[in-house]
């Protein structure tokens, strides 16, 4: 674990969520959402868990971030809040 | 208020990280009126808890949990220095085991060294859970989106009490 790194992952990734819940249009929060799911998946690599990585690259950025934007273009892109 | 810092804020950075990812997403999921946004939230709550286990894990100069006997010199000569005072027994008793500096055959490797994977496999799971139930959430959403024309909570909520539902 490198604490330097560790630390400028973990800011981006506070600032990533915030930014994911407060955009109004819903197809960019997908897709800070899926910048999200990436940073993290970094983090795991550096705190030693790569097979946790892998599947957070494969499963939790790539497969939520296609399914959130597919409901997103089968419903609406505006958000109330 | 130094020693604090250091030894509450400094040392478990991930742990403090991990407080504020959960109650961003708590918040979410209480406080925002969009469904999808509140499954955005649900989403970084799973994630906040996965941060939690894997930092369990997590050791001071530890590499990742792999076993590599031909090609990390690290972790060889860190394991031929843990198995030095056998060997140094070895030798007084005059066994056939002396002069071996690779650790090719022998009993276990130093888990030391290594980052503990017992947190990394558990939370494999608990990764593939959340996005099981983010795809079951994001399907409900459209099927609610499909009966009310709508993803607010609130204009959901008045759909509702109103009565006026057309089916």
């Amino acid at each position: 674990m490198i604490f330097a790194f560790d630390i400028v992952i973990l800011v981006f990734l506070v600032i990533a969520a915030i930014i994911a819940l407060s955009v109004k249009d819903l197809l960019s929060a997908s897709m800070i959402f899926g910048i999200y799911g990436f940073l993290i998946c970094l983090l795991w690599a550096e705190m030693g868990a790569v097979d946790v990585a892998f599947t957070e690259a494969a499963v939790g950025a790539g497969i939520s971030a296609v399914l959130m934007i597919a409901t997103v273009f089968n419903t609406k892109r505006k958000s109330s809040d | 208020m130094a020693e604090f810092f250091q030894q509450s804020f400094h040392a478990h950075f991930n742990f403090w990280i991990y407080v504020i990812l959960m109650m961003i997403g708590l918040w979410a999921l209480i406080a925002k009126n969009n469904l999808i946004k509140k499954l955005i939230g649900m989403s970084i709550f799973q994630t906040a808890i996965i941060l939690f286990y894997v930092s369990l894990g997590v050791k001071a100069g530890a590499t990742i949990p792999i076993l590599d006997p031909y090609g990390n010199k690290e972790q060889a000569a860190a394991y031929a220095e843990e198995s030095d005072p056998a060997k140094g027994k070895n030798e007084k008793k005059g066994t056939e085991e002396k002069g071996d500096s690779s650790y090719v055959g022998k009993k276990s490797p130093n888990p030391d060294i290594m980052a503990n994977p017992l947190p990394h496999v558990l939370m494999l799971t608990a990764i593939v859970v959340g996005v099981a139930t983010l795809g079951v959430a994001l399907s409900i959403a459209q099927m609610i989106f499909k009966e009310f024309g709508s993803l607010e909570e609130d204009e959901i909520l008045e759909i509702v009490k109103g009565g006026n539902v057309d089916d």
